[in-house]
């Protein structure tokens, strides 16, 4: 019983930052319909520069909204320098720039930065905290708060706020956005934005646990994808439940099974789902007339 | 209200309007008439901004707005509602009206929702419901409501009644005729040439992407080679 509560503490524990990839990919497809495969450099970018900026003898808070702000300001450039001058361009052709975006990220990363491992203090200690024969770290709960607060903050921005609304017009229905009057533009800086925002919070909090270097991306962006695709593309609820399910079935995998499996295993999985339920578990159904 | 000063457009390398001429005056209800592909559309998305011009110039209220982009001109109260039902299908109705006033954040939205819904009672019934399972009059009817609740002080209307039931035409074209007292000025595209020219004060003929022909709605309507080209009688 603590084995399997053990497991479970770590699966929501990876879980959760899959999730804040999986939402940051769905904040950008939900605008723009492009599946953004630097979305975890995001949460690179978020782990190293906060790791510089405190080395450079920034306090820890400053240097992590700093990383988050950088960070954001990189999601935007990556719109206007590189998913903008190809609007128009096919969804295929728009996601391999990402990936080549991604790649330029962790290129730049590597001579900017360097190759170490890197890791910052917690935030509330290292102690571990024991529940039921299994211990959970403090930094943990961080992570699932943290995920749990991206989750909550963007259900709110999508189903309460009108400008929420007005990024779901944008990606639904361009040319009728533009004549309400929305600056479709503006939408998908703000995708960009909020998606990189939420990616490098996922850095900052996990980079304690789990260390950070200049290639920690690209996992993450396969596993966060995972988890958004599980979860249907689309709503903030699905790329939640998606990103912990795929840190779950992972860390239960390595925990019963073997460590060496448990990629393989959680990508199995999520075939699986796919092939009976093509829409993801949480996707919408096919009620739409185009 | 709205003046066009040869209005040129292309799409990639064809261009599709050459020089096109055409004034709106505040209050008229005005129509634009031609075969399919003779480029009224396009006329239409060029004076709302979603299709950029390649020469001429557009005034909207004495101000040159031949460079402002779509949602800028929509703030100025030059509303479209364009062909084909482009609604929103992931919101519902009640979300599609309600981005309709976007640019606006006041009571008056509420009541002006009433009013699209008294225009439009299916609509209000179906209020909470995915636009995208509307029936296509219905997402026709959205997509009208849509436009009258940015408070258009002049609206573009791509061919309001398609799809639509014989009622239901005519229904649509009580709403733009009604409009008048509401001092909403408009400029029409319509199927139903001869029954949009009958509730327009005047008219425009195109032909490939030229106007050839303009004057009063009656005149038009009078005219044998336009009842024979356009009208079907
Ligand atoms: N997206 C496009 N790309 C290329 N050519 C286009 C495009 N849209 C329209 N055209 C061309 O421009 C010309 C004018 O088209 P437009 O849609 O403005 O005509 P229309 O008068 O509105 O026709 P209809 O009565 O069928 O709606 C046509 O020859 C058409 O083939
Ligand atoms: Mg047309």
């Amino acid at each position: 019983m603590s084995e399997f509560l053990q497991f479970l503490f770590s699966g929501i524990t990876v879980g959760s930052v899959y999730a804040l990839v999986a939402l940051g990919f769905i904040l950008i497809f939900n605008a723009s319909g492009v599946v953004n495969f630097a979305q975890g450099e995001f949460v690179m970018l978020g782990g190293m520069i906060t790791y510089f900026t405190y080395s450079a003898g920034v306090p820890l808070a400053a240097a992590a909204v700093f990383a988050i702000l950088v960070t954001c300001l990189a999601g935007v450039a990556l719109n206007k320098l590189a998913i903008g001058p190809a609007r128009g361009a096919s969804v295929v052709s728009l996601i391999i720039i990402t990936i080549g975006a991604s790649i330029f990220l962790r290129g730049l990363a590597q001579v900017v930065f360097d190759k170490q491992l890197h890791r910052f203090p917690s935030i509330s200690g290292d102690d571990p905290i024991s529940i039921g024969g299994a211990t959970i770290l403090p930094q943990s709960l961080w992570i699932i708060g943290g995920a749990l607060g991206a989750f909550l903050a963007l259900y709110l921005f999508f189903s309460h706020t009108l400008t929420g609304k007005a990024v779901l017009a944008t990606a639904n229905n361009k040319l009728a956005a533009q004549l309400v009057g929305i600056g479709t533009n503006n939408m998908m800086t703000l995708s960009f934005a909020l998606s990189a925002a939420v990616g490098a919070l996922g850095g900052v909090l996990m980079t304690p646990v789990t260390l950070t270097s200049y290639d920690v991306g690209l996992t993450l962006a396969l596993k966060g994808f995972a988890g958004a695709i599980l979860g249907g593309m689309g709503s903030p609820f699905g790329a939640l439940a998606g990103g912990l399910l795929v840190g779950l079935i992972e860390a239960m995998t390595a925990g019963y099974i073997s460590s060496e499996y448990k990629d393989a295993v959680a990508f199995i999985v999520i075939l699986l789902v796919l092939f009976v339920m093509p829409n993801g578990l949480f996707g919408r159904s096919a009620l739409e007339r185009v | 209200m709205l003046q066009v000063e040869n209005l040129s457009s292309c799409y990639g390398r064809i261009e599709v309007l050459h020089g096109v001429d055409l004034e709106v005056h505040s209050g008229e209800i005005v129509s634009v008439v031609g075969a399919n592909g003779a480029g009224k559309t396009t006329l239409l998305k060029c004076l709302s901004g979603v299709q950029p011009a390649s020469g001429g110039k557009v005034h909207f209220r004495g101000e040159d707005i031949s460079t402002r982009p779509a949602h800028r001109r929509t703030s100025l109260g030059l509303a479209q509602a364009p062909e084909g039902r482009q609604i929103f299908t992931n919101l519902t109705v009640e979300e599609n009206l309600r981005l309709g006033a976007y640019l606006f954040n006041d009571d008056r939205i509420d009541k002006d929702m009433e009013d699209a819904f008294r225009l439009f009672p299916i609509l209000k019934e179906r209020r909470n419901l995915s636009a995208g399972g509307l029936s296509g009059g219905q997402q026709q009817m959205l997509a009208v409501a849509r436009a009258l609740m940015s408070r258009p002080s002049c609206l573009l209307l791509d061919e309001p009644s398609m799809g639509l039931a014989p009622k239901l035409v005519e229904q649509i074209l009580d709403v733009v005729k009604n409009l008048r007292s509401l001092e909403v000025t408009v400029l029409m595209v319509e199927q139903n040439a001869l029954a949009a020219l009958g509730i327009s004060d005047r008219g425009y003929v195109m032909e490939t992407g030229r106007i050839v022909m303009s004057g009063p709605a009656e005149e038009l309507i009078a005219d044998e080679g336009v009842r024979e080209a356009y009208l079907g009688i």
